[in-house]
């Protein structure tokens, strides 16, 4: 009987979690495949062909993956420097660690309207430029005919914003490998940046591998941010689902745009999980 | 788990009998939703009403959502609801809007003209709903934009021609790109297109769609684009941008250009839109009063109809939200100075000799969006980026045409009438 019951309990403790989310994720992602595989009822391809054959959809695939690509790895690169001078710092530590990740719990739609009223034509930057003489009148940075500035503009908010996930993960990572390894390197002589790529790097790689994968799922889905500073100037993915769905009220192509990101997370998890592969010997 | 549901039974209960025991009419509105005007909607404009009403605001998509599922659901909180034509459209076709054919008859003394209580029927032979207060886009230029009109350029008659010079003088006077348009993501660009600039040039909006005419007014626009601010594409309110001054001469609709004319009311002119070869092209707007199907309360959601079509409820509603009246009704002489901008640019637009009204799209369903899509996609290809226009029109005008024969809307005006779905030329 009391055997039994211990079997269970594992189930038992599970199933809230389980509940809750067949609940609220794993029925809407049935519904939503339903939707966008049929029109008006009946089932067709159509929403994934009107997807594919709208002016905005090159655009969107185009610059969501450029944001990635471009993003993600600065951000990596930034918090693993980050973090590694966390793990220098002695006395004030906390306080450094809990400035950088202030951007952490600010919405992405507040950070995007922060960039916006620091980029914008009266904006601070331009006020400091002019103040410096470097313009003669407020310039204008994130209009369709200034495609240029207005990616960077993109680009800095979202590092700006979300680079602190990666390095509270980062710094999570580093303090689990033990500082033996460290001294015993140390002591033969390794000097900072052999220890830094031979015994850390290779022993971050569990936390390297979740930090990716959520920032890179996170940055495909990339929206508030975007909307705020460019509007429709820089469609990117998901700003078009929301636009099918809100602006043209089609629900079909506004799911069909939700499945190609759902595959598209998929596909660079599964990657990530691949190439970043830890075998469990070599796990901290 | 079952003591959560029990629980959560139970608060779902006390909070549908805390609404209940409320017995408010639950009004919900896409329009005056900005927090003075929603209290001037309660604390002015409805009182007086019998009973207590409780006036909610909600954007368009929400309100949309919320109208068809509490359909869906079975079970109703709002007995009325205030939107937009094109709002109220998608309603009727999902089967939420009760036919009041029997309000429409106790309201016929109000005044209400044909035209608008045939718009409020939406094409399906029954009154939907009642028309509610109307309103148009103008346009507004900042004094200073004014010594720059071309010469010989009246102000109040201008043609599309005239607007380009005027953009042009104030381009090399200025250095700066100053007519602006609402071409933002939630901008009512489109309205431009179908209410102004097609039938200006055209004399139509479907039919014409590909047509020559079309064609050249494409060219038109573009060339006149070399002076507009490269803002507008996210400019959704002209107001703000109006304010700060990065825009002397701009188009929108008067609830959008409302807080810079109140706020300072003595910098700016209003005037209509240019006119084109075809006449000077303008959309009424008209928000409308219907009453959901299975309302918990149909009785004094018709009280509510009826107190705000009252002509003295229609003028206080132009003077304090700036809506105009949709019945006969006399605005006062002391309106405020920025309403009475707006009044005027309103009658000026109205009475000018060559206006030609073009009603609001009629017919099509949930398709209001796609429709719009089609103009301002032919907009971001023509004009911002610079393709052919024959190719792009004749590529739009299959879509156009897909949508007018799934929905059979037939044409409205100033489309030449039809039987079947309005045919594009």
């Amino acid at each position: 009987m009391k055997r039994t019951q211990s079997r269970a309990l594992p189930y038992l403790l599970l199933a809230p979690s389980l509940v809750f989310l067949t609940a609220i994720f794993l029925l809407p992602l049935v519904q939503t495949i339903a939707l966008s595989f049929s029109e008006s009822g009946v089932a067709s391809l159509g929403n994934y062909r009107r997807m594919v054959s709208d002016l905005n959809f090159g655009l969107a695939l185009r610059n969501t993956f450029l944001l990635v690509l471009v993003v993600v790895p600065i951000q990596l690169a930034l918090a693993l420097g980050m973090s590694v001078m966390i793990e220098k710092i002695g006395r004030g530590r906390d306080l450094v660690l809990w400035v950088w990740t202030i951007p952490l719990g600010v919405s992405d739609l507040a950070a995007g309207l922060v960039w916006l009223a620091i980029l914008q034509d009266r904006g601070y930057l331009n006020s400091a430029l002019y103040g410096l003489g470097l313009i003669e009148g407020p310039t204008a940075w994130l209009t369709y005919e200034t495609p240029g500035t207005l990616f960077l503009g993109v680009v800095l908010a979202e590092i700006w914003r979300a680079t602190a996930i990666v390095l509270v993960i980062l710094v999570a990572g580093l303090q689990l490998i033990p500082k033996e390894y460290r001294e015993a390197a140390e002591v033969f002589g390794a000097r900072p940046w052999t220890i830094f790529r031979r015994i850390t790097l290779p022993l971050l790689k569990p936390s390297i591998q979740t930090a990716l994968i959520l920032r890179t799922v996170l940055a495909f889905e990339v929206f508030a941010v975007v909307y705020a500073i460019g509007g429709t100037n820089f469609p990117v993915l998901v700003g078009e689902a929301y636009t099918w769905q809100n602006a043209n009220q089609n629900t079909g192509v506004a799911a069909a745009y939700a499945m190609l990101i759902v595959v598209i997370s998929l596909a660079a998890t599964a990657i990530y999980l691949r190439v970043l592969r830890v075998p469990a010997e070599q796990q901290p | 788990m079952k003591s959560i549901l029990a629980s959560a039974g139970a608060a779902a209960i006390l909070f549908t009998t805390s609404l209940a025991a409320a017995q408010d009419v639950n009004f919900l509105s896409t329009q005056l939703r900005p927090v003075e005007e929603a209290q001037k909607v309660r604390q002015v404009l409805l009182k007086g009403v019998p009973g207590k009403v409780s006036y909610l605001v909600e954007e368009p998509p929400q309100f949309d959502v919320r109208m068809k599922a509490e359909g869906k659901a079975g079970k109703r909180t709002i007995s009325l609801a205030g939107a937009l034509h094109g709002e109220l459209q998608p309603l009727v076709t999902s089967g939420d809007i009760e036919p009041i054919d029997d309000l429409a008859a106790k309201l016929a003394d109000r005044g209400i003209p044909q035209g608008l209580m045939e718009l409020g029927k939406l094409g399906t032979g029954k009154q939907v709903y009642i028309p509610w207060m109307q309103a148009t886009y103008i346009m507004v230029a900042r004094k200073e934009a004014l010594a720059s009109l071309p010469a010989g350029a009246n102000v109040n008659a201008l043609s599309y021609d005239q607007l380009e010079a005027w953009g042009k003088a104030l381009t090399e006077k200025t250095g700066k790109r100053l007519i602006g348009f609402p071409a933002g993501p939630k901008g009512l660009m489109p309205r431009f297109y179908q209410g102004y600039l097609y039938p200006s040039f055209t004399g139509g909006v479907v039919t014409p769609f590909r047509s020559a005419d079309a064609e050249a007014m494409w060219g038109k626009f573009k060339s006149l684009w070399q002076y507009v601010n490269p803002n507008s594409t996210s400019y959704d309110f002209m107001q703000e941008p109006l304010m700060a001054g990065e825009v002397w001469v701009a188009f929108d609709h008067v609830a959008r250009l409302k807080d810079a004319l109140v706020q300072e009311p003595d910098k700016y002119v209003t005037f209509p839109a240019p006119a084109g070869p075809k006449g000077r092209g303008y959309m009424p707007v008209i928000a409308g009063l219907a009453i959901p199907k299975g309302a918990p309360d149909r009785a004094g959601a018709a009280a509510v109809i009826e107190h705000l079509t009252k002509p003295d409820v229609q003028v206080k509603t132009a003077a304090e939200v700036g809506f105009f009246p949709v019945v006969k009704a006399e605005l006062p002489a002391d309106l405020s100075p920025g309403i009475k901008l707006i009044a005027e640019g309103v009658a000026k637009t109205q009475g000018a000799r060559d206006a030609l009204p073009a009603l609001l799209p009629i017919g099509l369903g949930d398709k209001g969006g796609e429709f719009n899509k089609v103009f301002s996609d032919s907009f971001q290809r023509i004009v911002l980026r610079g393709e052919n226009p024959r190719a792009v029109l004749d590529a739009q005008a299959a879509v156009l045409k897909g949508l007018m024969e799934t929905t059979k809307a037939p044409c409205w005006a100033p489309d030449k009438a039809s039987e079947a779905a309005c045919p594009v030329n």
